[in-house]
């Protein structure tokens, strides 16, 4: 037996009161532990400032493992430019990445002027790769599937937008843009709802559908492991570890995916905002 | 209480067949346009992403009244 499944036993048998389903979404919720948990558990400080809880949680510290990583890979790489422009090694391997994201990404959707918003997409793509891949390995948590974080991300998108369209409009041309021309006056109130919502959906969509993404694959990959206890069978270890394992693998593409569609709309987003025109 | 959850689950149900329906039609129309034109796949594949991109949006706005529907208290 594993350590994962006398995890999943153990805290089954503390829940069984409640159906035995409380422990999947422990492991996804935030927390103000570290789950290790056949060794035990790392319990993180709680203060408030101001009474605002601004406690230390599980997710808070994956995000900051995830910043480190970011900060120590990313800026050798930018570093090793500057011995020579030749790339080896980690920058080769990061050099493809980049490119791929500026010349099939951003550079066809933003078109003229991307140069601008490379740096917060590029920053945007690592950060919700490296957190996605971090988020799989065994005893951490993933920091895309809080809510919180996907809203935030998705809030510097709608900045970035709204900041790109009014520079280049100026801040009447751009609203004034937003309505297709040669529209019908009495459409008008109508349409000016529908754009105005229509701003707030978009940024709205990406943050849900990053977090329901890692949310959905890690609920999946627990209830498989779930149904050896449900089912109460050595019989079904083999086909639900199978499938986990299947639904693990899947986990790693749609990780890649989830971050391509981000910068992807994102980029597109900033596109449609920076030229009104088509 | 009861009836909630029972609206989520059919809820869910429904938005998924939508969802389901639209990215399959998708993907059939992408392929079909990728055979035909072969030399034509890498912008189709990247429209294609968008699209399914979008539609699964819808069906997370969906999903999402579910959820709030089963947690009701």
């Amino acid at each position: 037996m594993s350590a994962d499944t006398l995890i999943v036993k153990d805290t089954l048998a503390q829940h069984s009161g409640s159906g035995g389903s409380d422990w999947i979404l422990h492991h996804i919720m935030d927390g103000d532990y570290l789950d290790f948990e056949p060794l035990g558990k790392v319990y993180l400080p709680h203060f408030e400032i101001f009474g605002l809880d601004l406690s230390i949680t599980k997710h808070v510290v994956f995000l900051w493992v995830v910043a480190l990583v970011l900060i120590v890979i990313l800026s050798s790489v930018a570093k090793s430019y500057r011995k020579s422009l030749i790339p080896k090694g980690l920058t080769n391997f990061l050099e493809i990445i980049i490119v791929f994201v500026k010349d099939e990404i951003v550079k066809p959707s933003i078109g003229n002027g991307y140069e601008k918003f490379l740096p917060y997409l590029l920053t945007v793509f690592f950060f919700v790769l490296f957190s996605n891949f971090i988020g799989l390995v065994p005893f951490t948590a993933t920091v895309t599937s809080n809510i919180a974080v996907t809203a935030t991300l998705a809030g510097f998108t709608f900045f970035a937008t709204q900041i790109g369209g009014i520079i280049n409009h100026g801040f009447f041309g751009y609203f004034k843009g937003l309505i297709p021309s040669g529209m019908p006056i009495p459409l008008l109130p109508l349409i000016i709802v529908v754009e105005i919502l229509g701003l707030f959906t978009k940024p709205f969509a990406l943050c849900i559908r990053l977090f329901a993404n890692m949310t959905a694959g890690h609920v999946v990959i627990l209830s498989l492991i779930g149904l050896i206890f449900i089912m109460k069978s050595i019989y079904v270890v083999p086909v639900s570890v199978g499938f986990a394992l299947f639904i693990y693998l899947l986990e790693i593409l749609v990780s890649v995916i989830q971050a391509y569609i981000f910068t992807m709309l994102s980029s597109l987003f900033i596109g449609m905002a920076v030229h009104q025109e088509h | 209480m009861d009836l909630a959850w029972l609206g989520a689950g059919i809820g869910a149900a429904i938005s998924v067949i939508g969802a389901g329906l639209g990215i399959g039609k998708l993907a059939a129309s992408a392929l079909e346009a990728m055979g035909r034109q072969p030399e034509a796949a890498g912008p189709i594949r990247t429209a294609m992403i968008i699209a399914a991109a979008l539609i699964e949006g819808i069906a997370f706005f969906a999903l999402v009244i579910c959820i709030l529907l089963a947690v009701k208290t």
